[in-house]
């Protein structure tokens, strides 16, 4: 177990290693000059020489690159003489837009990205599941055949157009609801809550339609399974049948599902952030792609790519403690 | 006369599919003695798997007519809140494939722990010690450590022991074994035999014996039944059957046996033709298109009416118009 985590964890380094190899490659490579872009516009062609000196932009590719990674560890020293600037661990670099350091410009965005992220994921869950569930157990009857036209319609519905809407009637029309702003859970959980519900609500629907199909289909597969008969042969009763040997392998999927979009989703849920205006992750990336702040998508990239892969680990020990035939790895 | 242990009478389950209705079991009777061991034989389709899960109410999506009591007791439409008291405790099932059976997430011993204090109660520690006691019962070696695994740990023969262990664990009088041990080496299905024989013996147990094989049959069975096409075609005790096969079906699978008395190179003689559809099945009796008594007399009292078994013999019948002809 020990040594299966061991691998697993450097298998991970290496893929964030290539990751990062590979945004520095596109960032650094092909676009505008670093250096023009630092320097903003109206800038001599002395100034932009010496931006690229301080920057280490002359030092060849590889030396460049090696600085970055052994900085995000170790720290860095950016510019020289006057202009040095320590960028103590973990050095992503500064945003040439802000002038802030990237990781604390990545930091201040996070926890809305989390908020948005988890209450988005705990009310899809409960839908879709749910649904899923009493759609697979009322096979064939008017209610499962409801239920599941609704996500068909649900699940047509694209984020943009759910978000409209909502915002349309429940904030500008109704007015139940003020304009949805990121408030910290730690100031008022309340206000956190009134605050983000649309936007959750924008993002689960689409999901819980996937994972009410998904659970259903699951649900009805291990039902029909040689050793849910058993345990009714054995004389329990239907809702341990149903609770105990059905659902639990039938929800297996739904588990390594939701580690993925979890992954995804904490490294920013682009279109819901920027319709609501939040200042997650996702909306960080858009901005600094749009003004082509290369070190601020850097780190974003970076780290989106370590939520992905580190739910990916997650899921895989989660798995192997939900079913022990998976233990053998 | 006591009640037999098990009395199924005109037991009938069909299937409604989007192709028709399927009559998978056509009605048959059967009884099953404390301490006997009634083998039921036929290839599949021929509705004996359904006839034992009728009788355990564990049909989904069937309708099952007839009667078939326990101890006295009817179980067909009987509620499902008290069959669930007699599943298990009084009457258990053995499956096939003890791999897909038993449930992969739970060791062996939780299992059996789960139906013992499902029907007993009492603390988990003392259904984990019935488990365990089971286990040895049934013949794994360490029966304590290997409560603790889980069924993907267990060769093929003790997994299909464990669940004999569960099925015993509730001590019940009625063992269902459906095909216990098709899925199985050779040598390791003698042993899972001869245990599941020896256990009925010790405990009066009165087993139900499924089964396409032949040898399983001649091994374990004290009485017999045939089934083709969902009815029964053939009831004798086992001895009677097989040294005076009365049904042609029965003596075709008798004959398409390889024999160690045979002159070598003989080939073996299967039986023309293939099972019949349940879903529109041969008018009359249902196995007259693969019938050699058929083929040769053309008698139209095989295509009209589906034949009864009628008594041919003291304790052996047989649904053949032909008998008294053939026999």
């Amino acid at each position: 177990m020990i040594g299966y985590l061991l691998r697993r964890l450097a298998a991970m380094a290496a893929t964030l290693l290539v990751v990062c190899a590979l945004t520095f490659a596109v960032f650094y490579l092909f676009p505008a000059d670093p250096a023009v872009q630092f320097c903003g516009k109206d800038c001599s062609t002395e100034r932009i020489e010496l931006v690229r000196q301080q920057l280490g932009l002359a030092d060849p590719l590889i030396v460049q690159f090696w600085h970055y990674v052994t900085g995000i560890f170790a720290g860095q020293t950016l510019g020289t003489g006057q202009y040095a600037v320590q960028c103590g661990f973990p050095c992503f670099g500064y945003s040439f837009q802000s002038a802030q350091p990237v990781w604390d410009l990545m930091m201040d965005r996070l926890p809305t990205s989390i908020s948005l992220a988890l209450g988005a994921a705990a009310l899809w869950l409960l839908l879709g599941v749910g649904t899923g569930v009493v759609s697979a157990l009322r096979r064939g009857t008017r209610l499962d055949r409801t239920l599941m036209v609704g996500t068909i319609g649900v699940a047509a519905l694209p984020v943009y157009f759910t978000a409209m809407i909502l915002l349309y009637l429940v904030v500008t029309v109704a007015g139940l609801l003020p304009y949805p702003r990121y408030i910290a859970f730690t100031e008022h959980p309340g206000q956190w809550i009134s605050n983000l519900i649309l936007p959750w609500i924008t993002l689960a629907l689409l999901n819980a339609a996937i994972y009410a199909r998904m659970t259903r289909n699951s649900v009805i597969e291990t039902m029909a399974e040689p050793y849910v008969r058993t345990a009714r042969a054995k004389g329990l009763r239907e809702r341990r049948v149903v609770g105990k040997h059905g659902l639990r392998p039938a929800l297996t999927p739904v588990v390594t599902m939701l580690g993925m979009d979890l992954g995804g989703l904490l490294a920013g849920a682009l279109i819901t952030e920027s319709l609501f205006s939040l200042p997650g992750i996702g909306k960080l990336f858009a901005d600094s792609l749009n003004k082509s702040d290369q070190p601020v998508v850097m780190g974003v990239t970076l780290l989106a790519s370590f939520f992905i892969v580190s739910s990916n680990l997650v899921v895989d020990l989660l798995y192997a403690w939900i079913d022990p035939r998976a233990r053998l790895a | 006369m006591t009640t037999p242990l098990l009395a199924v009478q005109n037991l009938a389950v069909t299937f409604d599919t989007a192709e028709g209705t399927v009559h998978a079991v056509k009605g048959i009777d059967f009884t099953v003695e404390r301490g006997r061991t009634l083998g039921i034989v036929g290839e599949s389709g021929s509705g004996k798997s359904v006839t034992s899960l009728a009788v355990m109410g564990l049909h989904r999506g069937a309708t099952v007519t007839g009667s078939a009591q326990l101890d006295g007791t009817e179980l067909i439409g009987a509620p499902d809140d008290h069959l669930r008291t007699l599943r298990g405790r009084k009457m258990a099932m053995v499956f096939q494939d003890a791999l897909t059976a038993l449930h992969p997430y739970f060791t062996v011993g939780d299992q059996i722990a789960e139906a013992y204090r499902s029907h007993f109660g009492g603390t988990r520690k003392a259904a984990h010690a019935r488990a365990v006691d089971v286990l040895g019962d049934v013949g794994i070696p360490e029966p304590a450590r290997r409560a603790r695994e889980h069924p993907h740990q267990f060769s093929g023969g003790m997994r299909q022991r464990a669940m004999i262990a569960l099925a015993l664990s509730c001590e019940p009088d009625l063992i269902i074994a459906d095909e216990p041990t098709t899925a199985l080496d050779v040598t390791v299905q003698a042993q899972v035999l001869d245990l599941l024989t020896r256990l009925q013996r010790e405990r009066g147990l009165g087993l139900v014996l499924i089964t396409h094989d032949l040898g399983v049959i001649a091994r374990a069975a004290d009485d017999v039944l045939v089934m083709y096409g969902g009815s029964a075609v053939e009831q004798a005790d086992a001895e009677a059957l097989f040294t005076t096969p009365r049904h042609p079906y029965t003596r075709g699978l008798l004959d398409s046996l390889p024999r160690l008395d045979a002159a070598p190179d003989t080939a073996l003689r299967a039986i023309p033709g293939t099972p019949p559809s349940l879903l529109a099945p041969p008018a009359g009796c249902a196995f007259h298109p693969r019938c050699p008594a058929y083929a040769a007399t053309s008698d139209t009292r095989c295509t009209g009416e589906r034949p009864p078994l009628r008594t041919v013999a003291g304790g052996h019948r047989s649904a053949c118009i032909h008998d008294e002809v053939t026999a």
